[in-house]
């Protein structure tokens, strides 16, 4: 199998859009990704001829829109390789699941207790144990980045110990592009005994994440980052600690027995996802992901490292232009300042030449702030982006520089 | 604040003019540097208006009945569109800071992405600061 990217792109109906009169050259895949037309008709295909609730009807839309909804879950299992249907808990997207492990961390935490985070964290990674800390007394520790962006490893290291209830990390820097080493990091915090969280928003949508082989007990991603759609992520978690893990939201669906002044929980999945769930979002999630796996991924990796290549060599080669983040190892996002022109300016006049990218501080204040910027422009690529694409990009900043000169 | 700048109209008619984006950015990047630069000591956190790309102050004085407004942005383009509202608003009496229909101002210089509740550079919220203020001053 290869890639044919035209084919690819011919999938995406946004992609043949045009902006101010110019085609849409969309370079903001870290923020969200664009859909395919397979998960707009899974959606549309849902409300229109399956639309019920699941679990509870006594009725044959009820029952056929439930076996939808538990084949979607089997269907991410086995995407991430999960050892169970049971330990995909559906979400509204990374924070929401970075939430529920932290909600339930800040009732096991006390003092003296010690989590640890690291110092590229979007704030979704980085607030919750901050605030789990913050209400337990515990202590978060945050493991430097080196001066390329990489994770100072030894440093890293030194932070853990018995004390170490949990350690998280994101797969996949949003700022940097930082792909970290989770596995090793992974076995480093499971030697002393503490629970590992991967924050797996930019890392899932580059294909052959297993969570098995990773090692840790959560990994969290949501599905608008991975041609799914808006408000529907995954929370998976080893069985052995979902199980027991604190609940955060109570209410329908979650419990097992009722009475007015007692309730106690059901089982997973359910005991973790209160509520009537995102349903046509499960769908659709379902559908992104069954799509993408039947890509060929090795071909999508060296497409994606082919786009990064390109923009690093341009980057390289345009005056006044300074990457910010050069990890060895990188993955879709290449941030960067230009000059002395502030990184909204930058974003202005490539949005009029039909270029999306990020500007601003890409929910990492504190990474920014140790770095000394305000912010950032921010390029990122997926699968679906060509050669070509990385041209027009450095053309539009080249105009830049010259109009903000 | 004594700022040269063209009045409403004016810029409106300039911008008309040009006929592509580019020379309409020149425009407003050359408008923006024609500002003077705010007082260090008047950027105060309470001047601050942040957005999650640039930030702006903003900082004001009843003088004679009308408002002098100073004003800042870390952005440039940011600068410039703040030029614009300036134009509209600077050295003008609260009752016609309040009588002006700034939408259809932006609206007529083809700009009104740029103050659109999605733009987080702090424009729109300027915009409604300076409202605020000129309805405190009218009561």
């Amino acid at each position: 199998m290869s890639l044919d990217i035209q084919a690819l792109r011919a999938q995406f109906p946004i992609l043949s859009r045009q902006i101010d009169g110019k085609p849409l050259v969309y370079l903001d895949n870290a923020a969200t990704t664009q859909k395919p037309q397979v998960v707009l008709d899974a959606i549309l295909n849902f409300y229109t001829t399956t639309n019920a609730n699941v679990h509870r009807g006594a009725h044959a839309l009820s029952d056929e829109a439930t076996r939808r909804y538990e084949q979607s879950r089997d269907d991410v299992a086995k995407f991430i390789n999960a050892n169970s249907r049971e330990e995909v808990i559906w979400t509204a997207g990374t924070t929401e699941s970075i939430n529920m492990v932290a909600k339930g961390l800040a009732q096991q935490l006390t003092a003296g207790d010690e989590v640890v985070v690291t110092e590229m964290e979007h704030h979704a990674n980085l607030v919750t144990w901050q605030q789990a800390c913050k209400v337990s007394g515990a202590t978060l520790n945050v493991a430097p980045i080196l001066d390329n962006g990489e994770l100072d490893l030894a440093a890293f290291s030194a932070l853990l110990s018995t004390r170490t209830k949990l350690v998280a990390f994101p797969h996949v820097s949003n700022a940097l592009g930082t792909v970290n080493p989770i596995k090793s990091l992974t076995q480093k915090a499971k030697a002393v005994g503490a629970w590992v969280l991967v924050d797996g928003a930019q890392g899932i949508a580059h294909g052959g994440v297993d969570v098995q082989d990773i090692g840790c007990d959560f990994y969290a991603f949501s599905g608008h980052k991975l041609f799914g759609p808006t408000g529907i992520g995954v929370l998976w978690g080893k069985h052995a600690v979902l199980k027991d893990w604190p609940v955060w939201l109570v209410g329908g669906e979650m419990i097992a027995d009722v009475t007015y002044q007692d309730a106690t929980w059901g089982v997973l999945p359910n005991r973790l996802e209160a509520g009537t769930p995102n349903i046509a979002g499960v769908i659709g999630l379902a559908a992104a992901v069954n799509w993408f796996s039947n890509l060929d991924t090795l071909a999508v990796q060296q497409h994606e490292s082919a786009l990064l290549a390109s923009a690093h060599e341009q980057a390289s080669n345009l005056d006044g232009m300074r990457v910010i983040g050069t990890a060895a190892h990188k993955m879709g996002v290449m941030s960067f300042m230009l000059a002395n022109a502030h990184p909204a300016d930058v974003g202005f006049i490539l949005d009029r030449q039909g270029v999306a990218i990020r500007t601003g501080d890409n929910c990492a204040q504190p990474l920014m702030k140790k770095l000394g910027i305000p912010g950032t422009a921010r390029a990122s690529f997926s699968i679906y982006n060509t050669l070509e694409e990385v041209d027009i990009l450095f053309d539009a900043l080249r105009k830049a520089t010259m109009m903000l000169a | 604040m004594s700022m040269s700048l063209p009045d409403s109209q004016e810029i409106i008619d300039d911008l008309a003019f040009f006929d592509d984006w580019e020379q309409r950015y020149q425009y407003i990047i050359d408008l923006g540097k024609s500002i003077p630069q705010m007082p260090k000591e008047k950027k105060t956190d309470a001047n601050l208006v942040r957005g999650c790309q640039s930030s702006v102050w903003l900082d004001s004085t009843l003088d004679n009945g009308v408002i002098r407004f100073s004003v800042d942005s870390d952005a440039i383009i940011v600068q410039g569109l703040l030029a614009l509202v300036m134009a509209a608003y600077n050295n003008k009496t609260p009752r016609q800071i309040l009588d002006f229909d700034i939408a259809q101002y932006f609206a007529q210089l083809d700009l009104e992405r740029h103050i659109s509740p999605t733009r987080g550079n702090g424009l729109r919220a300027i915009v409604s600061r300076i409202q605020t203020l000129a309805k405190q001053s009218v009561n």
